[in-house]
């Protein structure tokens, strides 16, 4: 009966606009979160604080320090004396990279003999470790030959082929390399995830904490019904968080949507549908909201950690890899950064939508069916 | 008994594993009357409400309520009943008459009559001037109301009320009461749980419940009737060398403290003088032993003795 469900909705989005909890879950957390991994979480490493030893200060070493900091990678921080006090500066954390320049560098190359140059990385963060050591190799591979040709031909020496190979990489749907573009789509499936299934969740065991459950069971409210009223509103709520959530992503880091809109509703529509499962199935073994808490928290963190959400799959061992296949979250954040930045459409993205549809589908119907149960 | 009856259960019996909840109850209500049903918290009360509204399946038994099957039309019932719990399941997010509202539409009441029909509710529970006013801040009383008000919004012919005074002030207790005989006045049964004895009082008939059995099912008179023996009411000045006395005379039935006094129950009439001697010679002074009328009190406690 339409009556029941309307009442029903009605007193839902009442209840959404009095709580302050649940509007701030609404209308703050996704942009908040956005600024969270949008800025401050920026997994691109670059601007490392350099520490130098140039124990040669030949026109050489100088060329050599100006192109580790002309890379971008390396902000030199200052110059040391000594080894130790290279040393002591990582230790105290006032450099992440130290630099060692023997003495007589220049004169190494100019005889066309191997400049030993020494790289000291403070490897406690292994992605920093990993990043400076490959820029730097990547800076001398480069740089060494034109800085030992300038030499030789500034000493009159002659000409020596500098050619080389000059790679020009060419970066596709995100120029900059900005985390932004990266993030904001993990924003989006994250809010899709977790805010419906944590507020539909909260709705049902709400209810049955404040003991309004035990009087709709008694009244002609048919379990279907009661199920439709949470999930109709939170459906509302989410698609409100999404929208935001990319609004302000173009508003403030430019990223827009390349490919369908329509597309990429009907397919959050999809995802969605698996979150509002989730959260009626958490509701049907909560007693309390902190259990349904509890609950979600255990769908959330390997989601976050396994779907490529923050870190990448592919550097993933094999195993886990595999097991990343079992969160939906893995499939829709494929998708959703197929459509948002690099705009594919279907004909790309089927084979992440197969297994989606499958579990958004299959989770829904046994929640649904299990709800049914629990109720009537 | 009356095919007419509002409630009609024959051997109603509800089992959860090895325990049995309800044990064969039988009794029936009929309409305008107020049924109370008395018992201690475990006793079987809340699950034979939930039988009762359809939403609990009997082991084995039958019943009826309001001419529908308690197994096969409980969607029946439960349109066509109301049903207010202990917890006075509001929700206190919401005003009074946003929570009227919610249940009017739950219970489908014609849009065109929505407005007169909860502005009689709200007269009817005294909640004027507070339709705007969160059900949650309300007190006890006025929650007590507005949730008789939500279960009664259909204008149900039974109202099931579960222990619908717990956590009430009394002269909240006593207003709600005066609320509930003007609802029998105009035809509607209702069926209230309780362990308050002195509510029980307002009942045409109790039903008193006791491990899932039903002792008895009668008016409070007829109750009060079944008492068998004397009850003496004695003051004296050791009430607690009085009881450990009375309890070893065999004469005695049954001995409970009320107040500084104490109640005994005799088994026959000539034992008065007899417990007059035992207590003195136990240096007990008796300042008074008087006969007095049983309360519903006296009635459950010897009910429970007999069957025990």
């Amino acid at each position: 009966m339409i009556s029941r469900l309307l009442a029903m909705v009605r007193k839902e989005f009442i209840q959404i606009r009095r709580d302050r909890r649940t509007l701030a879950m609404v209308l703050i957390m996704p942009v908040m979160e956005l600024l969270l991994f949008g800025y401050a979480i920026d997994t691109v490493v670059d601007h490392l604080s350099t520490m130098v030893y140039d124990e040669a200060s030949d026109v050489e070493s100088r060329a050599l320090i100006a192109a580790f900091e002309n890379s971008g990678y390396f902000d030199i921080e200052g110059y040391a004396l000594s080894q130790s006090e290279l040393v002591e500066a990582i230790d105290a954390g006032r450099a992440k990279v130290a630099l060692h320049i023997p003495p007589r560098f220049g004169d190494q190359l100019l005889r066309g003999q191997q400049g030993n140059v020494q790289l000291i990385i403070d490897g406690s963060d292994p992605n920093v470790a990993s990043t400076a050591s490959f820029a730097a190799s990547s800076v001398v591979q480069a740089r060494m030959a034109e800085i030992t040709a300038a030499s030789l031909e500034r000493r009159g020496l002659g000409r020596a082929a500098a050619a080389g190979i000059d790679l020009r990489p060419v970066v596709l749907y995100n120029p900059t390399m900005s985390s932004a573009h990266f993030m904001i789509p993990g924003v989006i499936s994250l809010i899709l995830l977790f805010q419906a299934l944590i507020l539909t969740a909260f709705a049902v065991v709400r209810e049955r904490e404040r003991g309004t459950l035990e009087q709709l069971i008694v009244t002609p409210v048919k379990s279907w019904e009661l199920m439709l009223g949470k999930v109709l509103p939170y459906t509302v709520t989410a698609a409100t968080a999404t929208i935001l959530t990319m609004l302000a992503g173009w508003i403030l880091f430019g990223v827009g949507v390349a490919g369908s809109l329509l597309l990429l509703g009907a397919l959050s529509l999809l995802y969605l549908l698996g979150s509002l499962g989730l959260g009626l199935l958490i509701s049907t073994v909560s007693q309390t909201q902190a259990q349904a808490m509890q609950m979600a928290m255990f769908f959330m963190i390997p989601s976050i950690l396994l779907s490529g959400f923050m870190y990448p799959r592919e550097t993933m061992p094999f195993a886990i890899r595999q097991l990343s296949l079992l969160t939906p979250m893995t499939y829709f954040l494929y998708i959703l950064r197929g459509i948002m930045l690099k705009g594919v459409g279907l004909r790309f993205l089927w084979p992440s939508v197969l297994p989606l549809a499958l579990f958004s589908i299959a989770v829904f119907a046994l929640s649904a069916k299990r709800f049914q149960k629990r109720i009537a | 008994m009356a095919t007419d009856a509002i409630i009609d259960v024959r051997n109603l019996t509800k089992r959860f594993g090895d325990l049995t909840a309800v044990d064969q109850i039988s009794f029936s209500v009929g309409a305008g009357e107020i049924f109370a049903f008395l018992g201690p918290n475990g006793s079987g009360k809340s699950t034979t409400i939930r039988m009762l509204c359809g939403i609990l399946r009997p082991t084995s038994g039958t019943g009826r309520v309001l001419g529908f099957d308690i197994e096969r039309e409980g969607e029946k019932i439960k349109r066509g009943i109301g049903y207010m719990s202990q917890r006075f399941s509001l929700y206190e997010d919401l005003t009074v008459w946003e929570n009227l509202e919610f249940y009017a539409g739950i219970y489908n009441v014609p849009r065109t009559r929505r407005r007169e029909r909860l502005e009689e509710l709200v007269a009817m529970a005294g909640l004027t001037g507070r339709e705007r006013q969160l059900a949650g801040q309300l007190s006890g009383g006025w929650q007590q109301r507005l949730a008789l008000g939500c279960a009664f919004v259909h204008q149900p012919r039974l109202l099931f009320l579960d222990e619908p005074t717990a956590g009430v002030d009394p002269i909240s207790r006593q207003e709600f009461w005066t609320l509930i005989h003007d609802l029998t006045r105009q035809g509607v049964t209702i069926f209230v749980t309780t362990h308050y004895l002195d509510e029980a009082e307002h009942a045409n008939r109790i039903g008193m419940i006791h491990l899932g059995k039903l002792r008895a099912a009668a008016t409070p008179a007829e109750l009060k009737r079944m008492v068998h023996g004397r009850l003496l009411n004695i003051a004296c000045d050791a009430p607690f060398e009085a009881v450990a006395i009375l309890q070893t005379m065999p004469e005695v039935r049954n001995v409970t403290f009320q107040g500084n006094d104490v109640h005994a129950l005799l088994t026959d009439e000539g034992a008065e003088e007899t417990i007059r001697n035992s207590l003195r010679q136990g240096g007990v002074v008796v300042h008074d032993v008087q006969p007095i009328t049983p309360s519903l009190e006296d009635v459950f406690v010897s009910l429970i003795a007999g069957a025990e």
